[in-house]
């Protein structure tokens, strides 16, 4: 089978062309960033349950070396990027949304770099998809692309679901990012290996290799590489946001992955190119993920260019050895322009997703301008990549109406901001959906937990009221078998009749006391619980109810 | 290390602002200005220059009040559009008075009463319109003869009497007539139209004199608003397509009953202006591609009754205001399937 590029390509809906800035980045190969004093390597899991440490402060870890492992199944392994000594393990600013600190391992190198591979696994078609993933797994790799996904968790859904398309997505449509492009250049040989370690694992009955049409020193390298590969390369239209999982298996096939479903669940496995190119290192090479390439760029910085870092390398150490000039950094920029994090701090760690560094210039990304009213121009919906109502979205963002948004899609959202790069309102729409989306699941969680303690609390209702009446009707057969007795025993006198027959009385309204306390405290308990259902249905507002607060 | 910007995703921007797009519909105006100008005089210009004046100093006051910012909200220019499209849509000889009146609903009423630009659900220069045309009836159809009908057009002097509100020279009379439109709904009976066309110097070869020409200036503005992407076909085509396709529905043959040919349906009154640059307000019209075809066919609808069995000899505004009150109803029925979910 050969490779074709005539394929064709469905059409996105929507999109953007924004500047794309990446020739800035391209001059130079791929250089390496000197080793740093001290390294901050993010214990980062891709779900809530911790990382669970593998080493203590003061001890010695060689390159390699496995610092924690996920505490579960989905879990993420992360590692020492260099040989040295483990000064402390403490929360650290990490590039992230919130800006809270996380925990890391801050790592001193010994400067041996004295590297533990793991066995090599060379041929790896003698061995089945469970070796492999659990060799993929033990490396630690996750999504590059910026997905950030355990790579194994991933390929162990192939092992439940058919996949007959394996997706390797070197669209890279972001401005500013070249760091796939970069790696093609220099390593397309191991990123078919890699490919072809993907294709053993999941069986797919094809492989499509896209790549936008704006990288054509890569493109040529890929197409020599994949020559005879049986790998189909296919060149797609260089438009934002071409490379979103759901939207590249779109244009690649004409299938929309349904909303809600993962990919593999159609058949469907995508990979970053950098993370095949990771997973061929680590399983033909036996080396853990400790580096990556990042595009380390922006008209702030005398020698931008590709870099290939150890994770946990601090930004300022890469913006210094780029020659920065401090005087012209305006913003400072995690991932690209359209996506990327804005950073606070410059002292924060190289992480597995870190595909690019933006400093820039004042010129090159303006200050935002100030929120004007909405004028409805539909631009955002003309661009939405799918297909949803930006503008409406806003409407209901702005008047806090969570259930509006929940039924126009907002969930679909995929947050790549050309909505509001087109708004010549200069509304910041994907701030306003981040939060609505955050509110949304908070009055979710809070549903959650009165539905819960409504529950408990009537189960708890019924077994006291269950209670109760085995307890009369053991008291029943016990005040009919003394009834018995006292029949068969001789005549009580008068005295000891009266006596019996005052206990009676205050058992009985010992028993009335009780049952009134009771009824009243279960009442106290219900209103409680209602109040708080209450409170929980006003975050979720009536959608009929109109909008009056603009 | 500088102040470091601190901004949410995306941070990159096209660059295109309000401002923009409201400077090139001014820009999209100026072929419809000169062809009025040229037929009807320097009535329109002196329109245009007080009711920009006024809209900018209304404006400012409204912002004021509604505590806005008011340098911020001036920039975006719509105000100044605002005033230039009732300025066009105004007959050339309206006085000060009434145009003052005009623009304080426009700006005041129906733009900011409703939340400012954005929330107005009625097209401010139109609702202003159909005030005034419901109040002053016979100031609002004072229109002038086309040159070609008239042997000359007003004067700047002539032009300026009118507009202070004083008898020009040769008398109100001596430049004011119907216009196509009007004298076509009121020919007598008995006429076929093609009799009416060869009697009536209001006609032209193909439309009606002058106006022909003042519409084909919007033609041409709306023509470089497409180009520009400023707006887009949908609402213009679905005006004019509908306009046209009723206008051949009852041309039947041109018998005395006829309501007019296509053409002049559509190079008379208003039709490109509304086509082109009121339905097309981006504010108060649908806003899904499937809504707007929808929202430009019931403007085009409108126009059509209004001409043929209204009072109005033109219905432009009523029409557009209607479609502008239809426009919740059509974007609730037109949403759009999200990517990946059934419809």
């Amino acid at each position: 089978m050969s490779t074709s590029t005539t394929r064709t390509v469905w059409p996105i809906p929507g999109g953007i062309y924004p500047l794309d800035h990446k020739q800035q980045s391209l001059g130079t190969a791929i250089r390496q960033v000197p080793l740093p004093s001290q390294l901050v390597i993010a214990l980062r899991q891709p779900s809530h349950a911790p990382a669970v440490l593998c080493v203590n402060v003061g001890d010695h870890v060689s390159k390699g070396q496995c610092l924690a492992q996920g505490s579960d199944a989905t879990g993420l392994s992360i590692h020492a990027s260099t040989s040295g000594t483990v000064l402390s393990i403490t929360e650290h600013a990490v590039p992230n949304e919130s800006g809270l600190p996380e925990l890391c391992v801050i790592l001193q190198p010994d400067g041996e770099n004295h590297w533990t591979k793991l066995p090599a696994l060379a041929d790896f078609r003698n061995y089945d998809a469970a070796r492999l993933i659990s060799r993929i797994a033990q490396a630690g790799i996750c999504g590059l692309g910026g997905g950030a996904m355990p790579s194994a968790t991933k390929l162990r859904a192939t092992l439940l679901n058919k996949v007959h398309t394996l997706v390797i997505n070197a669209c890279e449509c972001e401005p500013f990012i070249t760091c796939d492009d970069a790696l093609m250049q220099a390593s397309a040989d191991d990123i078919v290996t890699g490919i072809q370690i993907l294709l053993h694992i999941s069986a797919a009955n094809r492989c499509v290799f896209a790549i936008e049409d704006n990288k054509p020193a890569a493109l040529n390298a890929m197409r020599a590489a994949l020559t005879d590969s049986g790998i189909e390369l296919v060149v797609v239209p260089s438009i934002y946001p071409s490379g979103a999982e759901k939207l590249l298996i779109y244009s690649l096939t004409g299938s929309e992955i349904a909303t809600g479903t993962l990919a593999v669940e159609q058949g469907f496995l995508c990979f970053n190119v950098s993370t095949a190119h990771a997973i061929a290192r680590a399983v033909v090479h036996g080396e853990v993920l400790v580096s990556r390439i990042t595009t380390i760029t922006g008209s702030a910085l005398v020698n931008p260019g590709n870099y290939c870092v150890l994770l946990g390398t601090p930004i300022n150490e890469l913006l210094k050895h780029a020659a920065v000039d401090q005087t012209k950094v305006s913003s400072l920029i995690h991932g690209g322009s359209l996506t990327g994090i804005a950073l606070t701090s410059n002292n924060v760690p190289v992480l597995a997703t870190s595909a690019c560094v933006i400093a820039s210039t004042a010129a090159e990304i303006p200050a935002a301008e100030p929120e004007q009213n909405c004028i409805r121009c539909g631009f955002c919906t003309e661009v939405c990549p799918v297909l949803l109502l930006p503008q409406q979205l806003y409407w209901a963002s702005k008047s806090e109406q969570l259930q509006q948004a929940t039924t126009l899609n907002l969930h679909d959202c995929i947050e790549c901001g050309a909505c509001s790069y087109v708004c010549p309102s200069h509304i910041p729409l994907v701030q306003y959906f981040r939060a609505t989306k955050a509110d949304i699941r908070i009055a979710e969680e809070k549903l959650l937990m009165a539905n819960q303690s409504r529950a408990r609390f009537e189960f708890h209702q019924a077994r006291k009221a269950a209670e109760k009446i085995q307890e009369e009707q053991r008291r029943a057969t016990r005040a009919t078998l003394a009834h018995q007795q006292l029949e068969q025993t001789a005549t009580p006198s008068l005295a000891q009749a009266a006596i019996a027959a005052a206990m009676a009385r205050v058992k009985a309204k010992k028993a009335l006391q009780d049952f009134a306390a009771a009824v009243d405290a279960a009442s106290n308990n219900l209103t409680t619980a209602d109040s708080q259902a209450d409170n929980t249905a006003a975050y979720l507002p009536n959608p009929d109810q109109q909008d009056d607060s603009r | 290390m500088n102040a470091i910007q601190l901004h949410s995703s995306p941070h990159a921007h096209q660059g295109v602002a309000i401002s923009h797009l409201m400077q090139q519909v001014l820009l999209a105006c100026v072929p419809g200005l000169t062809a009025l100008v040229f037929f009807f005089g320097w009535g329109t210009v002196l329109n245009v220059v007080w009711l920009v004046l006024l809209a900018l100093v209304l404006e400012a006051m409204v912002l004021r009040l509604r505590k806005r910012a008011v340098a911020l909200h001036l920039g975006d220019y719509s105000a100044i559009v605002t005033a230039v499209l009732l300025a066009l849509a105004l007959p050339p000889t309206v006085p000060w008075w009434l145009s003052l009146f005009g623009i304080t609903i426009a700006i005041v009423v129906a733009k900011h009463l409703f939340g400012g630009l954005g929330n107005n659900p009625f097209n401010p220069a139109m609702t202003a319109y159909a005030f005034l045309l419901l109040l002053y009836p016979d100031l609002m159809t004072r229109w002038l003869l086309p040159l070609g009908v008239a042997e000359s057009v007003p004067t700047l002097a002539d032009s300026f009497a009118f507009f202070i509100d004083v008898e020009p020279e040769f008398g109100f009379d001596a430049f004011t007539g119907a216009t196509a439109l009007d004298s076509f709904r009121n020919q007598t009976s008995a006429q076929l139209v093609s009799e009416f066309w060869q009697q009536n110097p209001l006609m032209s070869a193909w439309s009606a004199r002058g106006w022909e020409w003042v519409n084909a200036g919007f033609l041409m503005g709306g023509v470089y608003l497409l180009y520009k992407r400023i707006i887009s076909w949908h609402i213009p085509a679905s005006v004019l397509s509908t306009l046209a396709l009723l206008a051949v529905l009852f041309y039947d043959g041109g018998s005395s009953a006829s309501h007019g040919s296509p053409l002049l349906h559509l190079f008379a009154g208003g039709s490109m202006l509304a086509a082109f640059f009121i339905a097309t307000d981006p504010v108060t019209a649908a806003t899904s591609k499937r809504g707007q075809l929808i929202y430009g066919a019931l403007i085009g609808l409108l126009i059509f009754v209004m001409r043929s069995w209204s009072a109005y000899p033109d219905g432009v505004a009523f029409a557009v205001l209607l479609g502008n009150s239809a426009v919740p109803l059509i974007d609730f029925y037109t949403k759009p399937r999200t990517f990946g979910h059934q419809k």
